[in-house]
Parts: structure tokens; C-alpha cells; sequence
């Protein structure tokens, strides 16, 4: 098995060199069969892994791969753990990502239109493409299948580069290389949480390996440290919270988040890939590995279901009142990793990663369906130029009916199994905060329904609103577009009711996830199941599926019924409207306090620290002294080098006869 | 088969003698065969260098390949080279930057193209010999002598105002310098010896030690530089020519840094003890404070030297961070001193390579537009997709991204000054969102979005030259990203024997 698991991510790697750095000699043709090659072949292997693990029940794999170094004893290592958790992930990682690929074959089709023409940054940008979301497959395996701390930040910073470089990969547009840089030092700041608990980990434990931490995690949560001093901190939740805020910036959790929304920028295929099934779901990854370490931290676990409480509702509002197709969807993956999120903080790290897994179907359905709409309406985003779509785009219409019904949690729908399972165990929690976060859940189900159905209605139904020459060119776009999104709906179906019974209720994840005996939520709520009809049964006994279908009428109410009054109510709720347009005044804060402020005080320090004060006053007390130099230096200074040579001599000598006659 | 020769001399003496050569071969011939004899000389140094890699014994921290004659004896001087873990790694990124630099300079010099060529060689077998004097005295010539080429450097082919600049670069080192040679030849009357390592094993009082300690830290502080003896550096760049900011940058820096770790260190411990707040406190202002002033830079080459003088405070904090690191009641077991003064040599080494780069691809930008204003470029992209590939990869290694050079040294640092305190770590860690800051905003400002000028718009994309001189730094930074074991593995020995001299107290 051991070469076959070097072989999944490398196997990506590989296809990302061949199109990366030949992509000019083996065209558009030989590069996207390279990739898909490449990461068909690491699906293929990842589902033999998870077929070896899952079905035939191997030990967990845990070896390294090299020694990166060591230094004091302490090993940095590159190496795999392989268990139920990691397979899924790679299985989940690799799945999306194939679907994306054949997917961009149609998308990037002609992106040549997407450069100016005498630009050669848009030469091979088709290759070029296709080696990002390879090297992206190869990051992110990299990141799930690592058995350290070390590794798990490489492709923690790895996953981050390729967003960069995608986010920005119209790297002539302005808006596109803002976003991607404020993408990455927004991440930047989550990992400098994340490097300092990586930190504290090394100090407290003396190790990177996951396995001898977590073996140590019980011991540290009866230590304490000082950081302010007087002040006593428990060492695990110092840890644990650190190793958050580096899941905060990376899965975008508020108020990390405001990169998120601005991602969008980048080419639609790895909005899927990258902003809505994984790199965005590392945090949540990431968390429920460290498991046996939050688990001994209740401050550590409150924090983060408040946090991600926090975005699942008002991340939600704001995708009310987008009117960017993407855009919609971007807000909306922000509130669903906040579902996520709050899962963790239940301590039920199953529900999380069991709503990470339909999430990453149904959410990277609905972005490729956004993606084919864009295609048809020729790059066209805003929905107000959209409407009845249905009738030209029939297999994307269906498609997008089924995405959305996940979304909202529809019975019998992977969404309806995993968002009503976040909702009982939060129900179930007793971990501070928990009132509020059952309220924010519950809330979201009909903050999701409306946004989600207002979009569906208006692109698909109502009025035409689209230009004339558009509405002649409207056709239903290619096979390799509308085949991925008819592979993506069927698990969006059928995979909840499939899985949710091991995953969630079973043993799926044995131990790479621990539960302390004291947070007994998902165990409260297990006593409850029996079965998965049973399960659909007590979902409509629960206020959560009412609220869903309210918020559908809702939006049929206000975009078909009676279309005039969406206005209506923004202007009768002007003030609130405003709010949720401007996103809270968050980004407006951003840039006025960090983007302005420290602009403002380098350029204080620089010149009054440096200019004023040390040259100015220290190096000029001396100016005198250099300006008589300069003086004599521009005497000596005849431009030949053996004059300066011949002085440099006499220098030398000059230097030794000082010590003889001393 | 290297293994009778006199290596150290030879890699020190042949690009001197070398360079005389070419010196001598003078301007008014055939400069084409100039140019290729200075590479010639310069790879056959490099080989012999790695002869210094290959027969190197890891498992000793005792100096290796010694060479020892008498010199002036009236005052015990020697002729002394030697070279432990921590002078070989910086040797070998000598011989490797000026092979580069003078592949650099291939066509863009037509200004007395052997005078510069010399220069360059010269300084290398100068800069060598600082690395492998174990003689203070031969070590100060060196020292005083590696600055010669690099005035004329700057003097000659300089900016508008080298003038000022050379001036300043000059009165800064050698203001530092006088007092490390008086604190010198303070120990010599005391102990009758220049022996840097019987310097090691003497007796100092407390003051002595202090005297000795500041005096070693104005030489050394400068040529860092720390903070708030800097100032001379971003005018030295920004008038120097590309080769001489590329020496600059890569390799002088490190002197000042190997002067720590080979003089303050071992020979006043208790000094180096006592005093450790000043040197962190200056470090971490070099983090934070530069780190804000890199920002808003106008001049790339400002910014990129701003950003070195940051980046060389990691150096300095490591290698003073680890009395507090042994005295940390919560750090029970007192490890992560190792990890701290290995996480400053890696970093040494790895600013070296990404220095030089940055600083390389500001002269192909500069060859090209004469201008290294920001605001003067935009979209380079367009015009020169390959090189905008490049500057995005070296870019992120100056922002410490892992997987490149760049991370290697300022994570170990990090987590080594966690273990001596939380807020040092947190402090430190700042440069992953400064320096994450200002180098991408730049690259934002240079590289992307549309051509704004017609200067952009004639650009041409890197020729054969450049993009071999590139390739083979991205290599570089990859491989010792990736793979930083066979650096680190060359220190241990070494580190752990310094780490051991400095615990003891030398009253």
C-alpha cells in the first residue's frame, strides 16, 4: 500500500509539471488529458484506499516518507496517516476535483478572450489553468494526508499559493489581483495563529507527530501558562485556539472571512474546487483531526461554535441581498462552513465532516451551475439581467433544482441528513454559547431557503431580462459543463442517506476522532436514530423543515408573485438594506484601519524614525565629517581601478606598520 | 583527490590572484575573453569550494582543513585558515553568488567591464578569507579589505548619488570596526595570543566582557545591519549596481551575523548573557518596525533592502534568544537553543539565495527601464510572462512560503522563540503578515494588471542568460526548501559544541 499512497498525490503532481512547464509544446489538448490523467489516476487509487480501509477495515497507516530534517533530536518529517477520516477526505478531494477538470475543458474553452491581445500573459493561460488546479489536488492531498504538524501547514500555505495564483489567474484585471492579494494576507493572518500554536505545540509536547501529541494533549490540559503575566492560561486551549485561528482564515469563518466573497474574482471551476468543496473545508479538517486535542478544552470548543455561529447567520443575511450569481453562492458557503463550524464546537466532528462531504457535492454543483449560466448568458453575473433561463438551459436548470434543494436541506437530500444533524447535536450541546448557536442554526434554515430559491427564480423563472443579442445566442452549454453537473447531482441526492448512517451514527471514524465522555451531544442524539427513514420521519417533527419551506415561499412570493416587492421592503428596511449591501462595513473597516494604518505608520516611521531621527540627527552630526570627505574622495576618485588598487595596498601596509610599530 | 591541496588557500588565493589577472588582461582588449576568463576562475573556485563540502567530517565541531604558518611573529600572528559547520555553508554560498554575479554582469557591464569583473573576484577571496581566518589579525585584514572592491563598486558604476552613498557605507563599517580592532588587540595584551579560538577558552572579567561585547557589536551591528545602525544599507543598494547589491545582500549581511556566532558569542558569553534584551529588543524592531517601513517603500530596491534588514533580525534573534530559552522555568527540558541558532544560520544561508534573487531580478527589470521606481512599472506580466513567474516564486519565498528556503529558517526561529517567550514568537511571526504585505503589494503593483506605459509595452522577456541565472536560484531556494537536511546536518556538530561553550560562564 505504501507506494500507492505516495503515488495519490504524486500521480496530481505530476500532471501539474507536464502542463505547467511543457504545456507550450504539448498544447491545450495534450495538456488536459495530462492532468485528467493524473487525477483520474489519483481518484482511482484514492477509492482503493478508501475500499482497503473503509470496506475491507485496514489499521490505520501511519510512516514517514523522508526526513525533511532534524535538528536537536526533534524529527520534521514528510509522512502519511492514513485512516478512515483521511480517505474520505482524499476520496472527496480527488472526486471534485476530476469532475472540475473535465469541467474546465468547457469553461476555459476560450479564454483567449479573456486577455488583451497583445498580452503574452494570456499565452497557454488554457495550460497554465489546468497545472494550478492539478498542483492545487496535489497541495491539498498533501495537506489531508499528512501525519504532522510540519507537513500540515506545507500544504496548509500550499493550498494558499494556488488560491493566489487562481484567484488572480486574470491577472490583468484589477479587481482579480486585489482580491487574490487580500486572499492571501488575509490567510496570513489566520496562520500566524496557526504558526504559533504549532509553536506551543513544539514546546509543550516536543514534537511535530500527530500521534505522539494527541498522546500528550491529556497531560497539558492540566498545565497552565502565563501570557499576560498574572494571568494563568490553560495550555491546551492556548493551543487549540491558536490552531483555530488558523482554521478561521483559511475555511473564512467571521472575521477572517472577507476574503471569501472577494475570491470570486478568479475563474468559476476553482471557486467550486478550491471556495466551496475543499481548500475552504481544510479548517474544518484540520480541527476534527486535532480532535483528541480540542476535546480537552471546553473554553477552546466554545469559541469556535460561537464563531462559527456567528457566520452561519450573518453570512447568510448577506446573501440576501447579492444580486452576483457567484457572489450568492460565495455568502453562502460562507454560512454553510459556519454549520460546520458549529458542528465542531458540538464536539460532533463526524457531523462536521459528514456536512463537509455533501457540502462539497452539492456546493460545487451549484458553482458549476453558476458557471454554466455565466457560460450562456457570455460572462454575464448579475442576476438582474438573467430570468427564465429555464426553457434554454434545461439539464443546468434540473441540475441546479437538485443543488439547491440539498442546500436547503430538502427531506430525503444529502443536506437534509447533515444540516438536521448539525441542528439536534447543537440542540443537544451544553457547551456555553449553545443557545445562541441553536437560534443562529436554526435561523440560517430560512435565511438559506430564501437566498437560495430567490437565486434559483431569479435566473431560471419570471421575466427574460436579458439583452436581445444574448437572448438569440442562449443555448445549453457543452457536454464536458452539463456532464460534471449531472455527475455532482446524483451524490447530491443520494449520498446522505447512503453514509449518514456509519458516518454519523456508526463507527465510521473509529479513532481518529476522540470524544471525551463529557460532551455527549452526538451521543444524545444518537439514542434518537433509528434508521434513516426514521431519521426523515423526525424531520418533519423538528421546526427546521417548516422554516425551509417558508423561506422558499418566501422567495416566490417576492420574485415571481409579486416582483415588485423586494424593492418594497428594501426601502421600508432601507437601514438594514445598507447594512447587508455593504457587508457590515467590515471591509470598509479593513482597509481604513489595517490597509490604511499601517500604510500610514510605515510611512511615519520611515521618515521620522529613519529620515528624521537617525539619519537626520544621529548620521547628520556627522555630515560635516562626510561632506569634507566627499570633498577629498572626489579628488581621489579617478575612475581607475589600479589608482584605488595601489591605495588599498598602501592601506594594507599602512594598517601592518601600525601593529609592528605599536 | 582534493584531498592533500590546501583548499581554503586555494579558494581564497585563486579568485584573488585571478582577479588580478583579469585586472591586468585590462579594458582596452578583447572583452569577451575578459569575461570568460573571471567565469572560468570563478566556477574552478566554486569546484574547489565544494571540495571543502565533500571532505567535510560532520561529526566534529573541531576545525577542519587548518592551515597554519607563521605570518609576523614580533607579534604572534599567524596565517590561519580553518573552517567548522558554520563558516563552510557561507563559503560555499560565496563561491556560488559571485559565479552568478559575474553571469550577471555578462553584457550589461560596458563600463570597464575587467575592472568590475576583478572587483568582484577579488572581494570573493577577500570575503572567503573573513569566513576562514581563525587569526583575529588575519581576520581583520580581510575584514577592512573585502570593503575596498566594494567602494569602487559603488563608486564606479554606482548611482546618482554613490558618492553619498559609498561616504556613508564607509564612515558606518568603519566607525564599527576600529573598536572591534582595539578590542582585539585589547585581548592580545591580555592573553599574548590572536587565536580567535584561544579568544574562546580565555578568562574575561564581567567588565572586560561588556567592553568587549559592545565593541564587537558596533562592527557587527552595522554590517548586519540591526536596527538602528541600518541606514546606510537601503542608500548603498539603491546606488550600488546590481552585482555589488547581490554581494551586498547575500553575502556581507552574513558577516556580520558569522561575527556574532565566531566573536561575541563564545568570547563573552556572560556579556552576550547579560545584554541578550538589547540585541532581542533590536531584532524584533528590525521585524516589525522595517517590516512597516518596507511598505512603503517607492524604490523596489529600498523595499527589497528593507526587507533584508528584517529578515536579518531573525539572525540576530536566534542566536541571542537562547539564554532566555535555558532560563524559561516553563520550558523545563531548556530545548530550542539548538533550534534557535541552526534556524539563524539556515536563515543566513536561505537570505543568501533570495536576496540575491530579488535583487537580480531588480537589475533585469532596471537593464531594461533605468528607472526602479514602482509606480513606473505595471503589468509586467504582459510583456514578460516568464520572468513574472519567477519574481511571483521569489516573491513568495521572501514572504517565507514552505516548500522554498524562506520558511525554513524563520520557522525555527519562531518556534524557538516561542520557548523563551510568547510574546518574542508573536512579535516574530508578524513578518508572515508584514512581510506577506509588502512584498505581494509590490509584485501587485509591478506585474499585474494592464501595461500602463509604452516603456512596459517594448519590454522583452528574460534572454538565455537570465533566465539560467534565475532557474538556477529557484533550484536553489526549492531544493533547500524542500530538503534542508544536508544543509542543517553540517551545522550540528558545531552548534551543539557552541552551545555548550557559551552555557559555561567565563568569570
Amino acid at each position: 500500500m505504501e507506494s500507492l499512497y505516495l503515488a495519490i498525490p504524486l500521480a496530481s503532481l505530476m500532471g501539474a509539471i507536464i502542463a505547467g512547464f511543457f504545456g507550450g509544446y504539448i498544447g491545450r489538448k495534450g495538456a488536459h488529458t495530462a492532468t485528467i490523467l493524473g487525477v483520474g489516476t489519483s481518484f482511482v487509487l484514492a477509492l482503493l484506499a478508501l475500499n482497503h480501509h473503509v470496506f475491507n477495515g485496514a489499521e490505520a497507516y501511519n510512516a514517514t516518507v523522508y526526513t525533511w530534517m532534524i535538528s536537536e533530536g526533534m524529527r520534521f518529517e514528510v509522512g502519511f496517516l492514513i485512516d478512515n477520516l483521511t480517505v474520505m477526505m482524499m476520496a472527496v478531494v480527488t472526486g471534485v476535483s476530476l469532475a472540475v477538470h473535465v469541467y474546465t475543458i468547457g469553461y476555459m474553452a476560450d479564454d483567449e478572450h479573456n486577455w488583451p491581445n497583445d498580452s503574452l500573459a494570456g499565452t497557454n493561460s488554457y495550460q497554465r489553468f489546468f497545472s494550478y488546479i492539478s498542483l492545487f489536488t496535489f497541495s491539498m492531498l498533501m495537506l489531508v494526508m499528512s501525519n504532522n504538524f510540519l507537513q500540515l501547514f506545507f500544504g496548509w500555505e500550499a493550498v494558499g499559493l494556488v488560491s493566489y495564483l487562481l484567484i488572480g489567474f486574470w491577472s490583468v484585471r484589477p479587481t482579480a489581483v486585489y482580491a487574490n492579494m487580500k486572499a492571501f494576507l488575509v490567510n496570513r493572518v489566520g496562520d500566524f495563529g496557526f504558526i504559533l500554536g504549532i509553536a506551543a505545540i513544539v514546546m509543550y509536547t516536543g514534537s511535530l507527530d500527530y500521534y505522539e501529541v494527541f498522546g500528550k494533549a491529556g497531560g497539558l490540559s492540566s498545565q497552565t501558562m502565563s501570557i499576560f503575566s498574572g494571568v494563568e492560561w490553560n495550555v491546551i486551549s492556548v493551543i487549540c485556539i491558536l490552531l483555530f485561528i488558523g482554521a478561521m482564515g483559511k475555511s473564512a469563518q467571521v472575521p477572517l472571512h472577507v476574503w471569501l466573497p472577494d475570491s470570486m474574482e478568479g475563474p468559476t471551476p476553482i471557486s467550486a474546487l478550491i471556495h466551496a468543496a475543499t481548500m475552504v473545508t481544510a479548517g474544518i479538517f484540520m480541527v476534527s483531526r486535532m480532535s483528541p486535542m480540542f476535546e480537552y478544552s471546553d473554553a477552546a470548543l466554545s469559541f469556535v461554535m460561537v464563531t462559527g455561529a456567528i457566520t452561519a447567520f450573518t453570512m447568510g443575511l448577506i446573501g440576501v441581498v447579492q444580486n452576483d450569481i457567484k457572489r450568492v453562492v460565495a455568502y453562502s458557503t460562507l454560512s454553510q462552513l459556519g454549520y460546520m463550524t458549529v458542528a465542531l464546537g458540538a464536539s460532533a466532528y463526524s457531523v462536521a465532516i459528514f456536512h463537509l462531504m455533501t457540502h462539497a457535492f452539492f456546493k460545487a454543483l451549484l458553482f458549476l451551475a453558476a458557471g454554466s449560466v455565466i457560460i450562456a448568458m457570455h460572462h454575464e453575473q448579475d442576476m438582474r439581467k438573467m430570468g427564465g433561463l429555464k426553457k434554454y438551459l434545461p439539464i443546468t436548470y434540473w441540475t441546479s433544482l437538485v443543488g439547491s434543494l440539498a442546500l436547503i436541506g430538502f427531506p430525503g437530500t444529502s443536506g437534509f441528513f447533515s444540516k438536521d444533524s448539525i441542528i439536534e447535536v447543537v440542540h443537544h450541546s451544553s457547551l456555553y454559547g449553545h443557545e445562541l448557536a441553536y437560534y443562529a442554526v436554526l435561523g440560517g434554515v430560512f435565511i438559506t431557503a430564501f437566498y437560495s430559491f430567490r437565486m434559483f427564480f431569479m435566473v431560471f423563472h419570471g421575466q427574460e431580462r436579458m439583452d436581445q443579442h444574448t437572448k438569440e445566442h442562449l443555448h445549453e452549454t457543452p457536454w464536458v459543463v452539463t456532464g460534471p453537473l449531472i455527475a455532482l447531482a446524483i451524490p447530491s441526492v443520494i449520498i446522505g442517506a447512503m453514509t449518514v448512517k456509519t458516518m454519523v451514527f456508526g463507527s465510521y471514524f473509529g479513532n481518529s476522532i476522540f470524544i471525551s465522555e463529557s460532551h455527549n451531544a452526538l451521543a444524545e442524539f444518537s439514542h434518537g436514530f433509528h434508521g434513516v427513514w426514521g431519521f426523515v420521519e423526525h424531520g418533519f417533527k423538528g421546526p427546521a423543515l417548516y422554516l425551509a419551506a417558508l423561506g422558499v415561499i418566501s422567495a416566490w412570493w417576492m420574485y415571481i408573485k409579486q416582483p415588485g416587492s423586494a424593492d418594497f421592503f428594501a426601502k421600508k428596511f432601507s437601514w438594514l438594506h445598507k447594512l447587508l449591501e455593504n457587508k457590515y462595513y467590515i471591509d470598509d473597516f479593513n482597509a481604513w484601519a489595517f490597509g490604511g494604518g499601517s500604510r500610514g505608520l510605515g510611512d511615519r516611521l520611515w521618515k521620522v524614525g529613519d529620515i528624521a531621527v537617525i539619519d537626520g540627527f544621529f548620521v547628520n552630526g556627522s555630515a560635516r565629517v562626510v561632506g569634507w570627505f566627499a570633498g577629498v574622495a572626489r579628488k581621489v576618485q579617478t575612475g581607475l581601478l589600479y589608482h584605488y588598487a595601489f591605495a588599498m595596498i598602501i592601506g594594507v601596509l599602512a594598517l601592518l606598520t601600525m601593529f609592528v610599530i605599536l | 583527490m582534493f584531498a592533500d591541496w590546501p583548499l581554503l588557500s586555494l579558494t581564497v588565493w585563486v579568485p584573488i590572484l585571478g582577479g588580478i589577472a583579469v585586472l591586468l588582461s585590462g579594458d582596452k582588449g578583447d572583452a569577451a575573453g575578459v569575461r570568460r576568463l573571471a567565469l572560468v576562475i570563478a566556477v574552478i573556485t566554486f569546484i574547489l569550494s565544494l571540495g571543502l563540502y565533500t571532505g567535510f567530517n560532520t561529526g566534529t565541531a573541531e576545525m577542519q582543513f587548518v592551515e597554519r604558518h607563521e605570518w609576523i611573529s614580533a607579534f604572534n600572528i599567524f596565517y590561519h585558515f580553518g573552517i567548522d559547520g558554520i563558516s563552510m555553508p557561507l563559503i560555499i554560498l560565496t563561491t556560488f553568488t559571485t559565479i552568478l554575479v559575474i553571469v550577471a554582469a555578462w553584457e550589461v557591464i560596458q563600463k570597464k567591464p575587467a575592472q568590475y569583473l576583478a572587483a568582484f573576484l577579488i572581494m570573493e577571496g577577500l570575503m572567503v578569507g573573513v569566513f576562514a581566518a581563525l587569526d583575529s589579525i588575519f581576520f581583520y585584514v580581510f575584514w577592512e579589505g573585502m570593503l575596498v572592491p566594494m567602494f569602487i563598486l559603488i563608486g564606479v558604476w554606482g548611482g546618482e548619488r554613490r558618492v553619498y552613498a559609498t561616504i556613508k557605507f564607509f564612515i558606518y563599517t568603519f566607525i564599527g570596526s576600529v573598536f572591534m580592532l582595539v578590542a582585539l588587540i585589547y585581548m592580545y595584551y591580555q592573553g599574548g595570543s590572536f587565536a580567535i579560538l584561544d579568544m574562546h577558552a580565555m578568562k574575561l572579567t564581567m567588565n572586560e566582557q561588556l567592553w568587549i561585547f559592545i565593541a564587537f557589536l558596533m562592527a557587527f551591528a552595522v554590517k548586519v545591519p540591526m536596527w538602528p545602525v541600518h541606514t546606510w544599507l537601503p542608500d548603498a543598494h539603491v546606488e550600488a549596481p546590481t552585482g555589488g547589491s547581490v554581494i551586498l545582500a547575500a553575502i556581507m549581511l552574513k558577516i556580520g551575523g558569522y561575527g556574532f556566532l565566531r566573536f561575541s558569542l563564545p568570547i563573552t558569553p556572560d556579556a552576550s548573557h547579560t545584554l541578550d534584551w538589547l540585541i532581542i529588543t533590536m531584532s524584533l524592531i528590525a521585524v516589525v518596525y522595517i517590516g512597516f517601513v518596507a511598505l512603503v517603500q517607492k524604490d523596489m530596491k529600498k523595499l527589497v533592502a528593507y526587507s533584508s534588514i528584517a529578515h536579518m533580525g531573525f539572525v540576530t534573534l536566534g542566536l541571542f534568544i537562547v539564554f532566555q530559552i535555558w532560563e524559561n522555568p516553563a520550558n523545563s527540558d531548556g530545548s530550542g537553543a539548538i533550534l534557535a541558532v541552526e534556524g539563524a544560520m539556515v536563515q543566513m544561508i536561505s537570505h543568501g539565495f533570495i536576496s540575491g534573487a530579488m535583487f537580480l531580478m531588480i537589475g533585469v527589470l532596471y537593464d531594461r527601464m533605468h528607472t526602479r521606481n514602482i509606480q513606473d512599472y505595471g503589468g509586467v506580466v504582459n510583456t514578460m510572462p516568464i520572468f513574472a513567474a519567477f519574481a511571483v516564486f521569489f516573491s513568495m519565498a521572501n514572504a517565507g512560503l514552505p516548500g522554498t528556503s524562506g520558511f525554513v529558517g524563520e520557522f525555527m526561529v519562531i518556534i524557538a522563540s516561542f520557548h523563551a517567550n510568547f510574546w518574542y514568537a508573536f512579535l516574530a511571526a508578524t513578518t508572515l503578515i508584514l512581510g506577506a504585505a509588502y512584498t505581494l503589494w509590490m509584485v501587485k503593483r509591478v506585474f499585474y494588471g494592464e501595461v500602463v506605459n509604452d516603456g512596459v509595452r517594448a519590454l522583452k522577456d528574460l534572454n538565455q542568460r537570465e533566465f539560467v541565472i534565475m532557474f538556477t536560484l529557484a533550484l536553489a531556494v526549492l531544493a533547500m526548501g524542500l530538503w534542508p537536511a544536508p544543509v542543517v546536518d553540517v551545522m550540528h556538530a558545531t552548534i551543539e559544541n557552541l552551545l555548550q561553550h557559551i552555557a559555561v560562564t567565563k568569570i
